[in-house]
């Protein structure tokens, strides 16, 4: 069974507010699901690893010429926004 | 005659003839969502819709037209049309309108074909029955008490349901199958790569895949062939170019993984597709029982491999770029709380999944260990190709549900998933078609379920998928 600190712990790595009976449940139905995956301990050890791309390729760093509009869209998109830049609240 | 009820091929068949035009056709799908209670649609534009339909009735008259040309058709709300919402069935994204096209929806545009609408889905795509979406959950068509089965369940019930022609739906670990299964219609889970995943919300970027939902295989091969093919916007999608071929059944090895037909899974289900595989080997197919040792695992390594991805993805929705921004002081309680606030309890419970089995101290025992299984499970798909040309099997243990029967017990909706996922973790195409319908009792009579068969082939080979599949339709009418 996974503890109650264990589940505030995760929420907060994931920047997730948890309500007191969304944490309850939470340990509850993570409890059951993490005792499912102890299935695996049961699989056998991998022998051969497939290679999935014969050489690694990195993408040319071009700057491609986009649709104007689309960055206005995007902006549009934001919820806090001032002129062309999207508004962020101080960290501290 | 209804027109709503026509296939791709015979509704191109009628516009060519000038039996009734685009815009008609347009305006009685419309007519049919605007009386629905599936609950099947989350937006439609009227004014969007006969636009595209004008548009198509004069190329139409040139003479000059594609198979796609005037067809309308439902996309999953999880793939961008710009200008359109886009919510993905979340509170998240409840307001959010697409700045730009999904790369399928472009090639949908360029063939001509009419969108009608964004359907409804599990939020972010996460579920098998289609009720964790926030705007509630689509009937099935057959059975309106009973799901339609998830995550694109508007999707597979909006064709199901006649008020599209065809739809598109994404599928990560049987999202386009088990709803296609559960509605009665034809789904196809193409391989990773062959469609690009550009302007599709992303859940699980190793599984993610578009493609079609349709009212019979032929039609869903010409939607594959329609939206398939690299695209310089998905790093992930392949220079595949789809080609037309015959697969005959006769003298076709078909295998039947015996994994698949253990405890679990109903009778009934099991009968209509033992039937169904003696109906292949009646047409001459060969029979091979097969075995996939490490499938036993694929349920648990999907639920870790999937939720770890989507707790990465899922990251990007923090208040600051897209949708709903909870009010707060500091930066710290804005991701808190518009996550806390928009996030539906499915989502939160893969969020916190993924975020547990990637944590430092649980990493090896579960992601990487997962990493592993699920090469076993390729390796076990590799070394079954090397005997058979297709596998047949169930797409899920279950027919359709009832509507809350499992929604108190995720892992019981996962179970679901039990016969669809280990193909995504394989990275393989498999189609879900329908195989038969198990009589059902209801208080008020009787309802027919229908139960789909799955034919999964190898990386690349929708080509024999889809050839079969039209045999196989044939068989069993």
């Amino acid at each position: 069974m996974i503890s109650r600190e264990e589940v505030e712990h995760i929420a907060k790595l994931a920047r997730l507010e948890l309500t007191e009976k969304e944490t309850e449940k939470m340990q509850k139905d993570l409890s059951a699901i993490l005792d499912y995956f102890d299935l695996l301990k049961k699989a056998p050890k991998v022998k051969t690893q497939t290679v999935h791309a014969e050489k690694l390729i990195a993408r040319k760093d071009e700057a491609l010429l986009g649709d104007a509009s689309c960055a206005e869209k995007l902006i549009a998109a934001a919820p806090d926004k001032k002129d062309d830049y999207i508004k962020v609240k101080a960290i501290f | 005659m209804d027109i709503t009820t026509l296939t791709i091929k015979q509704a191109h068949e009628a516009l060519k003839n000038g039996d009734f035009t685009s815009v008609d056709l347009t305006k009685a799908y419309l007519e049919r969502i605007k009386k629905s209670d599936l609950n099947s649609f989350l937006s439609f534009d009227e004014e969007f819709a006969l636009n595209q339909a004008k548009e198509a009735d004069k190329q139409i008259k040139s003479g000059n037209f594609g198979m796609l040309c005037g067809i309308p058709c439902a996309i999953k709300d999880a793939i961008m049309v710009e200008g359109q919402k886009c919510t993905s069935a979340s509170k998240i994204l409840e307001n959010y309108v697409a700045p730009y096209n999904a790369t399928v929806i472009k090639k949908l545009f360029e063939a001509g074909a009419v969108i009608l609408g964004k359907t409804n889905l599990d939020e972010f795509a996460m579920g098998g029955s289609g009720e964790n979406s926030v705007f509630g959950p689509t009937k099935n068509p057959n059975d309106k008490t009973r799901v339609a089965g998830g995550s694109s369940s508007g999707s597979a019930a909006s064709v199901a349901g006649n008020e599209a022609c065809f739809s598109l739906g994404s599928d990560t670990g049987g999202s386009i199958r088990l709803p296609s299964s559960f509605c009665g219609v034809v789904g196809l889970k193409p391989t990773y790569g062959a469609v690009s995943r550009y302007g599709l919300i992303a859940f699980g970027s190793s599984l993610d895949q578009i493609g079609p939902i349709a009212k019979n295989v032929e039609d869903a091969k010409i939607v594959f062939e329609a939206i398939s093919g690299k695209d310089k916007m998905d790093a992930t999608s392949t220079d595949y170019k789809f080609e037309n071929s015959e697969t005959n059944l006769e003298g076709l090895k078909i295998g039947v993984p015996k994994e698949y037909f253990v405890k679990g899974i109903d009778p009934e289900v099991e009968k209509i597709i033992r039937e169904a595989i003696k109906k292949a080997e009646n047409a001459g197919a060969k029979i091979v029982e097969i075995s996939l040792p490490s499938v036993e695992f694929a349920l648990a390594c999907y639920y870790i491999i999937a939720p770890s991805e989507a707790s990465a993805n899922l990251a990007r929705f923090d208040g600051i770029k897209y949708g709903l921004s909870a009010p707060a002081e500091n930066l710290l309680d804005v991701y808190l709380k518009t996550k806390g606030q928009g996030f539906g309890a499915e989502v939160k419970r893969r969020i916190m999944i993924g975020t547990y089995t990637l944590s430092s101290g649980y990493y090896d025992a579960y992601y990487k260990k997962a990493q592993e299984v699920r090469e076993l499970i390729k390796q076990d798909f590799a070394k079954a190709f090397g005997k058979v040309d297709l596998i047949f099997a169930p797409v899920s243990p279950v027919p359709a549900i009832k509507i809350g029967e499992r929604t108190d017990d995720p892992l019981s909706m996962y179970l679901m998933d039990i016969y669809t996922v280990s193909v995504n973790l394989a990275g393989i195409p498999a189609i879900s078609m329908p195989a038969g319908k198990m009589a059902h009792s209801t208080g008020s009579g009787q309802t027919d379920l229908s139960v789909g068969l799955q034919i999964i082939g190898n990386h690349f080979e929708e080509n024999k998928i889809l050839s079969v599949a039209e045999q196989m339709e044939k068989l069993l009418k």
